[in-house]
């Protein structure tokens, strides 16, 4: 990659601020588009409303019903989504930068398993209510990442050996969690295998608090630090040589990574493959430029928007967890990602 | 200096140890001068019938499952030179899982025997699957495409699995179990029904080797010395679905056998697959019946699935394996 920092650089009175047009457009397309959805989303369903309802709801002139359907029951379950959409996004595009690898995401690296392990003990074992299962969840998660960091600190730095103990870690993890399920009762084993895949049903304004209020910390902290993680692009040696603090730039943006995987998680269950594919895409999008944290954080968030809005509309009746559709989407789109490097012939 | 003829030997040596004692060791108490002499005189007694009808075939059936899971990792690894591949990570044991899940909930099988068919065709459906999709037109199959190919192929049957057992909770009670990776309960029927399938793969892997070797100087070297490289792969995908997909139907996915015994091997005679292989096919079982004994002791009067601890045994080594060096070369 022979641009690591794309786009121009605008002077003002001794202020200067970077951009890249084509990855600012990419944003506003996201944007854009998920606006739309977010609007299609809250009018349909059993009850339908125009957008022109919709919006009307929005800034406060609705129609009492109108009120009572988008803003208690469609606008958590669509803000939470699109919160955890880009969190996920977000953990995702830093974890695959650091780690230098297309699937070095949290739910392959073993974070979302730790996460999943916590909330099941919750369940199974202590029968706790939803925010202990949360707590157990968000637990889970950093715990597990101390763990992996721990492991994999040494000699040679973090980065290199971070995915392999990850990964070793995340198939113990998952083990455990397997006999969980094996030891709990029937119901319990239901509940646990049901929380295992992320679903939006029946999420409200708690969920988006607890989001919201860890997005709103850790994206301005995950933002300061993602600058110098183009550094790191360069190499260890050169960033160093060019003072960037390696070490704690890179503590930092795991513990950031992690922390948003694990809210995430906690806020809704596990939901698979956003975090893999979205900074994959938002990266095919924008060509490379930058980091690309907001721009996987406005596709995360437009992807498991959509896949609700899909759940929801295509089976009304199963309340299938919308986890489900993104591990169905996220395969299927990387089975094409893979097909069309075939055919463009690159390895 | 041990040579490596005496360190194998001290191995079999080793899994014969292994095996007594998980004849030996199981819920109920039975001596040790017992339980060899009821091994070679069966008398019809209660502990006769506990070791003859129960732990003798599941040791077995953990030498074939052990053995097959750590011959079809070492075969996986050094076809995509990839010191991760494992049969969980590409997908082929989820092809397995799949199969038994359409058993299960489409077909209403119920019981090993009928799952080991549709786990079969799963795993062997899915390795295709992964092999195709990892392998490029132009280019031959690349280890990291191999392992996107897997997880993708692996995210879209764990949705397809999770989404047909949140629909029908029946199915899916009678699926955790056999899902944890479990010898109990499977009698000589298992062992006689995939002992072909085992038997096959385990001397197409053994008769692998040397094209193996010559793979792992890189495939233009390889080719440049005339070898056939696109019959090894497909000799070795034909090995790795026979020996995972029985060993994954008999028992349930097990993890880290396949992954960390090959490594293991290596770090002990280093890259010559000629020595990896058997090595390999005589550590590998140690692990699992080691495993199995563990299970039962620690969980007793119940008893912990073997693929839960050999997960706990495994991953431990392998995180030292890969803290301790530079992954043993492929």
């Amino acid at each position: 990659m022979s641009t690591l920092i794309t786009g121009r650089v605008v002077r003002l009175r001794g202020y200067s601020v970077r951009f890249d047009p084509r990855a600012l457009a990419v944003a506003v397309g996201l944007v854009v588009a998920l606006a739309v959805v977010s609007v299609f989303s809250l009018g349909t369903g059993d009850f339908a409303l125009s957008p022109g309802a919709v919006i009307d709801s929005l800034v406060g002139d609705g129609t009492p019903i109108a009120d009572f359907i988008v803003q208690t029951i469609r606008l958590p379950r669509l803000l939470t989504a699109v919160l955890v959409g880009g969190a996920l996004g977000a953990s995702g595009a830093i974890l695959q930068r650091l780690s230098g690898n297309p699937l070095g995401s949290p739910d392959i690296i073993g974070f979302t398993y730790g996460s999943a392990t916590g909330a099941l003990i919750m369940i199974t074992v202590v029968h706790g209510s939803m925010m202990a299962i949360a707590g157990g969840a968000l637990v889970g998660g950093l715990a597990t990442a101390v763990l992996i960091y721990a492991l994999a600190f040494g000699r040679g730095g973090v980065a290199s050996r971070f995915v392999l103990v990850g990964i070793g870690v995340g198939a113990m993890l998952l083990s455990a969690n397997s006999y969980l399920i094996t030891r709990a009762s029937w119901q319990d084993a239901l509940a646990a295998q049901a929380w295992l895949f992320g679903t939006l049903n029946g999420r409200g304004w708690q969920q988006v608090i607890l989001i919201g209020v860890a997005i709103a910390v850790l994206f301005p902290i995950a933002g300061y630090f993602a600058r110098k993680l183009a550094l790191l692009d360069l190499g260890d040696d050169m960033a160093r040589a060019l003072g960037v603090g390696v070490d704690w730039a890179r503590f930092a943006l795991i513990v950031t990574s992690v922390a948003l995987a694990a809210f995430a998680t906690a806020a809704t269950g596990p939901i698979w493959f956003v975090a893999l594919a979205a900074p994959q895409l938002a990266h095919r999008l924008a060509r490379g430029g930058g980091p690309g944290m907001m721009t996987s954080a406005w596709m995360g968030a437009l992807l498991l928007a959509l896949s609700d809005l899909g759940v929801q509309r295509l089976f009304p009746d199963t309340q299938l967890p919308v986890g489900t559709a993104t591990g169905v989407l996220g395969g299927l789109y990387l089975i094409w990602f893979l097909a069309t490097r075939r055919r463009e012939g690159r390895a | 200096m041990i040579t490596r003829t005496t360190g194998l030997l001290v191995a079999v040596v080793a899994l014969g140890f292994v095996v007594l004692t998980g004849i030996w060791l199981g819920t109920k108490d039975i001596s040790f001068l017992e339980t060899w002499r009821v091994l070679w005189h069966p008398d019809g007694s209660p502990d006769s019938i506990i070791i003859h009808d129960y732990r003798v075939p599941r040791t077995i059936l953990g030498l074939l499952v052990g053995a097959a899971l750590g011959l079809s990792g070492a075969l996986m690894q050094a076809l995509t030179r990839n010191p991760l591949a494992d049969p969980g990570l590409l997908g082929v044991s989820l092809g397995a899982s799949s199969g038994v899940v359409v058993a299960i909930a489409f077909v209403g099988v119920s019981g090993v025997l009928g799952y080991v068919w549709f786990a079969f065709v799963g795993a062997a459906i899915a390795a295709v699957v992964v092999y195709l999709l990892g392998s490029a037109g132009r280019t031959l199959a690349t280890p990291e495409r191999l392992v996107l190919a897997g997880a993708a192929v692996t995210a879209v049957l764990y949705a397809f699995n999770t989404a047909v057992l949140l629909v029908d909770p029946r199915a899916f009670n009678q699926f955790r179990f056999w899902n944890a990776g479990s010898l109990a309960g499977r009698d000589y029927d298992v062992v006689t029904a995939l002992l072909p399938f085992l038997a096959v793969g385990i001397a197409l892997a053994l008769a692998l080797a040397r094209p193996l070797n010559v793979l792992a100087l890189g495939e233009e070297m390889s080719r440049a010395l005339g070898a056939n490289v696109g019959r090894t792969r497909i000799a070795g995908a034909v090995a790795v679905t026979l020996l995972c997909g029985a060993a994954t139907a008999a028992a349930g996915p097990i993890g880290f056998v396949g992954l960390a015994v090959p490594h293991v091997a290596r770090l002990i005679v280093g890259p010559d697959q000629r020595w990896v292989l058997p090595y390999t096919l005589v550590l590998s079982p140690i692990l699992l019946i080691g495993s199995d004994t563990l299970g039962r002791v620690i969980g007793s009067p119940g008893e912990v699935q073997v693929g839960i601890v050999t997960a706990f045994v495994g991953a431990p080594v392998f995180l030292a394996l890969c803290r301790r060096r530079k992954l043993s070369a492929l």
